[in-house]
């Protein structure tokens, strides 16, 4: 543990990339290869089990920090994570553990099986033994959220170094749903090929936007200007749903959402195609809901992401089907590296093979002949229910992760509307103590009505500024929410707009974010709700 | 009810009976003034008066002004109020102010820290029926290690980097941290290169008498290589400017004590945060309050309503009051604050730009 914690503070004591890499690497060389693995996990996402409830975990703090309940929340606010809340309210010790990683979390993960009394016993123990980094860091196992201003790449990078394996095979290695009880480090610095476990997803190829910001608009001579000629790329329409990635191989199928969730048993309708497959197949693809052959709004696929059991009634009011657009193993062989072309012929011939048509969709492609065509066809993006084009290098492997030149994501403008600044509540994380989510409303008659939240759109420099307006211009605190003097404009951006019974205003906004801050406008010029509910029937 | 011997106005803190404010900030007759930083030291006042060791550094920012100076200890009687100064320990010449009418005594603290910086004359308790107390580190997650440990991580950090080729860059406050830093670096390591701002301050003090570590200003012929095997102190002001750019690669540090919080730091996107802060931390404002034994005590800025909260519940009779010191809970990014006094005045003030 006392390494682990190292890393968390030699971590948080570089900015540089390539620090943050040798930090990594040194933390590597020194400690047990399970550590390596349980710190793999951690750094990607995986969590350990949870056995005690955070509640209780608060509660055993507040007693260890001996403070009023309130003055540790008013801490928390200030503070903006609670295991670093926790381990700086606690009164410091000389301790320090010897215990490894792996030990630590053998030891949370036996909690399930004890009684209140005795995990109690055995936190405020475990507290009394760590210092004040380590208890950070045993914080942070406690209660989840692992979010260390290192991404995975960052990790990848150190640990390909180390092994001399390469970044993408490593990538590849780390995929789908082992847990470090399971996977040894033997096992991830091996020779293996895709049989080795046949659950095992590829890395996304994740596509970067063509115009960076809503703002920077890119008209179709700069899209030829940075991609050249028109008839080296292949444009489909962009799907705003679930991206999945569905295997069949040795009989068995398994469904992978971008999250690294497997999600097989979320989607049934998806089985029947998908066991029709040949083994060895692996596709890349959209989950939408589906209604008389015509793909739904997102929203209506939201409504049953997040339940347990799918009732009939979900199963028939938003059925889903899957629009394919890429084939990354056919026969039990890995064809990244064919090119887009090639494997969209294998893709399409698969297609046609399916009983399942209405099931085992193919995104279609879009004819254009050059960009000032595709730039008008992207319009029509809104009545598709897309969000944008796709466009696809003709001759571009399958690669790991985001990167730019070979895919890009040529989305349509947000609709935007000009609210009135009204609740404000402060941050997490590095902004933490600071009023940066706030609450929006339009006029509905001479009342403003909340109907979004946003958190981001505005810069460090703006956020310090908009901070300094709401803690001077405060009518009401709710807890750790303030009602603000309404005056402040701005223009908000977001991708679609839904009825909406859950809230107040009767809508509910997709990807709602703050587009600028209109010092130009007086709020009485905000929009009003009505304006808003007619984007609805558009 | 007889009126308080000290009111809370929308120009300061004010006396009637003496007929003089404590830190105002909006321009009056008679200002007695706590310490030199912009928010407690406005311009435009007609009579100053000050510690010794403020003066040449208000004179230096708010330029020609009537201006005089007291020791610590040192009575003054206005209209039979009698007024007296004792170290607050938060800079060089930064006092508490005494006041007493009667028998009734009030002790305005300005801004003040409990341990003894090495620099600052000491913070010391004064006993009062009234304690008006800042509260910028009023939460307990605020505690602060002894200095001492403190600048070992310091002097560490710059050994590594003078190790790794790389300049050292240390930002702080330039009235009070910088100094700080300065009389508390390992000067085995190398020479202490200052950015003009603090230089600046470092001269006022030098000509108030104050005896620091020798430092070289970095002007436009001051070579990258030369700063590059010492240290360079910089003030807030000079983060992510050219100035600072053209001394690439180097590693930047940050002391305040808002990088006790993780976000906080990341915020400042420095390499590294050191803990170190002018202002009394939890426990010191604690200890600080129960010492004066008072009856009453008014909190100015800082986190004030959860720690007069707390003070009530411990059993102090706490008040919240408005000012427009540092910031209340509010202006936790910006205090410490000299900000405002980087732009002040005196025009050789300008970030240096290397071209």
């Amino acid at each position: 543990m006392k390494a682990f914690a190292q890393l968390f503070l030699s971590l948080d004591e570089t900015n540089k990339t390539n620090e943050k890499v040798k930090v990594l690497k040194d933390y590597f060389i020194k400690v047990p290869d399970t550590d390596k693995m349980h710190m793999l996990a951690l750094f990607t996402g995986r969590r350990p089990k949870r056995p005690i409830n955070s509640t209780l975990i608060r509660t055993y703090a507040i007693e260890a920090s001996n403070i009023p309940a309130w003055l540790f929340e008013e801490s928390y606010h200030v503070v903006g994570d609670l295991a670093e809340t926790m381990s700086l309210l606690m009164p410091e010790n000389p301790n320090s553990s010897s215990k490894t990683l792996t030990e630590w979390i053998a030891e949370i993960n036996q909690q399930g099986a004890k009684t209140e009394e005795e995990r109690k016993l055995w936190l405020m123990e475990s507290w009394a033994m760590l210092d004040r980094q380590e208890r950070f860091v045993f914080n942070k196992l406690l209660t989840g959220s692992f979010r260390v201003g290192v991404s995975q790449n960052l990790v990848i990078k150190a640990l390909a170094d180390i092994t001399g394996i390469d970044a993408p095979t490593l990538t590849h290695r780390i995929m789908g749903g082992w847990m470090p009880e399971n996977y040894t480090y033997d096992q991830l610095i091996q020779e293996q090929n895709a049989a080795d476990n046949i659950s095992r997803p590829y890395p996304f190829f994740l596509a970067y936007p063509i115009q960076e910001t809503s703002e920077k608009r890119k008209n179709a001579e700069e899209i030829s200007a940075a991609l050249g000629a028109a008839d080296e790329w292949q444009a489909e329409w962009k799907w705003d749903g679930i991206r999945a990635q569905m295997i069949k191989r040795s009989g068995q199928i398994f469904i992978w959402s971008r999250g690294e969730d497997l999600a097989t048993e979320k989607f049934p309708e998806l089985h029947p195609f998908l066991n029709a497959l040949p083994d060895g197949t692996v596709l890349d693809g959209e989950i939408l809901s589906f209604q008389n052959g015509s793909p739904m709004a997102f929203s209506v696929l939201q409504t049953r992401i997040g339940r347990k059991n799918l009732s009939k009634k979900i199963l028939t009011d938003s059925p889903v089907a899957v629009i394919t657009y890429d084939c990354l193993e056919y026969k039990g062989e890995d064809i990244r590296y064919k090119t887009q072309a090639e494997r969209r012929v294998i893709l399409e011939r698969l297609q046609q093979q399916t009983e399942f048509p209405e099931i085992f969709r193919i995104s279609t492609l879009i004819n254009f002949n050059n960009w000032q065509e595709l730039e008008t066809i992207r319009e029509q993006s809104r009545a598709m229910i897309a969000e944008g084009i796709m466009l696809k290098r003709k001759s571009a492997t399958y690669q790991v992760g985001r990167r730019r030149g070979d895919w890009w994501k040529w989305k349509i403008d947000p609709l935007s509307v000009d609210a009135v600044m009204i609740y404000a509540q402060k941050g997490h994380g590095r902004r933490a103590d600071l009023y940066t989510d706030y609450t929006f409303a339009v006029w509905d008659g001479d009342k403003l009505v909340p109907f979004a939240k946003a958190y981001s759109g505005l810069t460090d420099q703006e956020i310090n500024k908009v901070d300094y307006f709401i803690k001077r211009n405060t009518l009401e605190k709710f807890g750790p929410v303030r009602t603000v003097k309404p005056e402040l404009v701005f223009e908000i951006g977001f991708e679609g707009i839904n009825k909406s019974t859950r809230h107040k205003s009767g809508i509910a906004l997709r990807f709602p974010r703050i587009l600028r801050w209109r010092h130009d406008k007086p709020k009485e010029e905000a929009d009003t709700l009505e304006s808003l509910k007619d984007l609805l029937n558009e | 009810m007889a009126k308080p011997l000290l009111e809370f106005t929308d120009r300061g803190i004010y006396c009637e009976k003496g007929e003089f404010y404590i830190d105002p900030w909006k321009p009056v007759d008679d200002a007695v003034i706590t310490h030199a930083h912009a928010d407690h030291a406005y311009w435009g006042h007609k009579h100053y008066l000050a510690h010794h060791l403020s003066r040449e550094v208000l004179l230096y920012r708010l330029g020609d002004i009537n201006l005089r100076t007291i020791e610590y200890g040192e009575k003054i009687i206005k209209h039979g109020v009698q007024i007296s100064m004792f170290p607050a320990g938060h800079v060089i010449g930064s006092a508490q102010i005494r006041v007493e009418y009667k028998g009734e005594v009030w002790v305005i603290s300005g801004d003040y820290k409990t341990e003894d910086d090495g620099i600052s004359t000491p913070f010391e308790p004064v006993k009062c029926h009234h304690f008006i107390s800042e509260c910028t580190f009023g939460m307990p997650v605020y505690s602060w290690k002894p200095q001492a440990q403190i600048f070992a991580d310091v002097n560490n950090w710059w050994r590594t980097n003078l190790h790794n080729g790389v300049a050292t860059i240390l930002v702080g406050y330039s009235l009070g941290k910088a100094q700080r830093i300065l009389q508390n670096l390992d000067l085995d390591n190398g020479k202490v290169y200052t950015h003009g701002v603090i230089e600046n301050t470092n001269e006022a003090l030098r000509r108030n008498g104050v005896i620091l570590n020798p430092t070289e200003r970095i002007t436009s012929e001051t070579s990258k290589e030369e700063v590059r095997n010492g240290l360079i102190l910089a003030p807030p002001s000079s983060v992510g400017t050219p100035w600072m750019r053209k001394f690439h690669p180097y590693s930047f540090g940050y002391c305040s004590g808002w990088m006790a919080l993780r976000g906080a730091k990341r915020r400042r996107a420095a390499d590294r945060g050191f803990i170190m802060s002018d202002h009394a931390d939890w426990g010191g404002l604690i200890n600080a309050i129960e010492a004066t034994g008072c009856e009453k005590v008014y909190l100015t800025h800082g986190y004030t309503a959860s720690f007069a909260r707390y003070l009530n519940e411990i059993g102090f009779d706490a008040h919240e009051v408005h000012t427009l010191y540092g910031g209340e809970e509010e202006d936790s990014t910006v205090t410490e604050g000299e900000e405002k006094a980087e732009t002040a005045p005196s025009g050789d003030e300008v970030v240096e730009d290397p071209k």
